[in-house]
């Protein structure tokens, strides 16, 4: 094993005074998935915000693939292998589906393998492949979930942060999408995601934390934290 | 009738400038939230840059002796209409750069001000006395200029209709350009880039978009193409001063938002029904309320129809 894709060291973020992420340290190793759980405002999607610039104000340091990112642009981490499907899907709703897809591979210059991925993503999700030229603002909740995770894919990434994937679908959503990433998973690429359905998360994570008030709490192996009393109690609802 | 057919003509010459120049305020809102109030301005720069150049390659009037050839007045006409794109582009880029993207994450509030603020610069820094007097007198001052004339005036007439070719080659320049730019924002990579930064900036940059540089060409752009409806508009209106930025600017305002303002093509729409408005209601009531129409027209797109005609209402799902 080589060592990790991501790692992140005491990251801080302040919003207007508030103290938002009060020193974050993770690790996501090359190849695995890594969830991130905590309760609304502990902090998740700040992390994930913080690690691929969308935030600006950020003490700590970010190595990614083993070189200082700290500094770059969003764009930039594109260009290095980072993909980030952020919260609310993010999706172009004033562009189409397949401009959608294609802006996923905006630094990519090789239309061939453009192409064939795309193509590969409509058939992951068929009901994409039948609204490509829809107007994205046409697509379902669900709908709009899958295009977020196939345009995340179209850049070919390294590494794949997803934010709250399964928010508000239905279950046979959730359960195609999980299925897609744990396939997105088995072909090497690392993954760090943010999710409320923490059952699910954890049972594909090779590794989760815990967030509570902008800190690490805990931390283990999906395993570990599923099998935990206060993981448990907090999060999975018994 | 022919009175009817004659206002068309003359609205949808003064329609086409009007909606050259409010593509540059509904590209620049689009990608940014701002109202560069210093567009109007941007569009006077245009026209003393096609001066300027004018006096630098030599345009030699139509009554000289010899009169120049149809080879020479399409080649210096063409310099002078690229040439003031070209300076207004970096201008544009320049204001960009250094006047609003150091403010870029302040209230939004700051920026509208430091867009007056531009305006103001340029339109009181043009009326300086000249400091620099070789090879051209630079600032101009305040007193007005007569643009030169770039191709002599020939005058057509249709069923009692008057038209020149001024305004044939100005409505097919102005028509050339939108083509090209509606090309550029629907058809191209950099359009499809462009039209995703306008929806959200930071999931723009999330797909590998350069931000920055994508912003940076709007405001080229937009800019060029005010500057080619400048040129093109001093032709058949050659009294050109440094203030005359101000009405312009603000009717291709209203054009752009009865157009509903961050869409292109409402723009255009939007520039060419306010140009036909004012000369049809200037022609067959008084012309005196020409100048009037523009605001008449903002005051009730905003009661009306606030987002205008080709106004984007997008619904979130969940």
């Amino acid at each position: 094993m080589s060592g990790p894709i991501l790692e992140v060291r005491d990251l801080r973020v302040d919003y207007g005074g508030i103290k938002a992420l009060r020193g974050i340290s993770l690790e996501v190793p090359e190849g695995e998935v890594v969830a991130l759980i905590g309760a609304n405002g502990a902090g998740k999607t700040t992390t994930l915000r913080a690690i691929s610039k969308m935030l600006r104000p950020v003490t700590g340091t970010i190595r990614f693939r083993g070189e200082d990112v700290t500094r770059l642009a969003s764009h930039q981490l594109v260009a290095r292998g980072m993909a980030h499907g952020p919260e609310g899907r993010g999706i172009f709703l004033n562009l189409t589906v397949s401009e959608n897809l294609r802006l996923g591979a905006y630094l990519r210059r090789d239309l061939a393998g453009i192409q064939a991925d795309a193509e590969k993503a409509y058939a992951l999700f068929p009901i994409l492949a039948e609204r490509r030229s829809q107007v994205s603002g046409t697509l379902s909740g669900g709908e709009q979930q899958m295009l977020a995770v196939a345009r995340a894919l179209m850049s070919r990434p390294r590494l794949l942060l997803l934010d709250e994937p399964s928010l508000g679908l239905a279950p046979q959503v959730v359960e195609r999408i999980f299925a897609v990433l744990r396939d997105v998973s088995a072909t090497g690429v690392s993954l760090l995601l943010v999710e409320q359905n923490a059952h699910k998360a954890l049972q594909l994570a090779h590794r989760g934390y815990v967030l509570e008030t902008g800190q690490i709490v805990m931390t283990g192996t999906g395993r570990e934290l599923l099998a935990s009393p206060e993981v448990r109690k907090a999060y999975l609802g018994e | 009738m022919t009175e009817f057919l004659q206002h068309l003509v003359n609205g949808l010459s003064v329609g086409t400038i009007y909606a050259l120049v409010a593509l540059g305020y509904t590209m620049v809102y689009g990608v940014l939230k701002l109202i560069n109030f210093a567009h109007g301005d941007v569009y006077m720069v245009g026209a003393f840059a096609g001066y300027y150049l004018s006096e630098l390659v030599g345009v030699r009037p139509p009554w000289a002796d010899p009169p120049p050839g149809a080879g020479e007045v399409f080649v210096k006409a063409t310099i002078v209409t690229m040439g003031a794109m070209i300076i207004c582009g970096l201008l544009g880029y320049v204001i960009e750069r250094f006047a609003y993207r150091p403010l870029r994450h302040r209230a939004r509030l700051t920026a509208l001000i430091t867009a007056i603020g531009v305006s103001f610069l340029l339109e009181f820094g043009f009326q300086l006395s000249p400091l620099v007097h070789t090879p051209i007198e630079f600032p101009p001052g305040p007193s007005p200029r007569v643009f030169p004339a770039l191709l002599e005036r020939v005058g057509y007439e249709w069923a009692g209709v008057s038209l020149s070719n001024y305004d044939i080659i100005g409505l097919l320049v102005a028509l050339g350009l939108m083509l090209g730019l509606q090309f550029i924002v629907y058809r191209t990579r950099f359009g499809t880039a462009m039209r995703a930064v306008s929806f959200d900036s930071e999931v723009a940059g999330l797909m590998g978009i350069p931000v920055n540089r994508i912003i940076s060409w709007t405001f080229i752009l937009g800019s060029a193409l005010a500057a080619a409806a400048a040129v093109i508009s001093a032709v058949s209106r050659p009294r050109i001063e440094p203030l005359f930025g101000l009405m312009a600017g603000l009717k291709a305002f209203v054009a752009a938002v009865l157009g509903g303002i961050g869409s292109v093509p409402g723009a255009m729409v939007g520039g060419l029904v306010l140009g036909l408005a004012e000369e049809y209601v200037a022609g067959y009531t008084d012309s005196s309320y020409r100048d009037a129409i523009a605001f008449t027209v903002l005051i009730l797109v905003l009661l009306i129809r606030p987002a205008g005609l080709f106004g984007r209402f997008t619904v979130e799902k969940v």
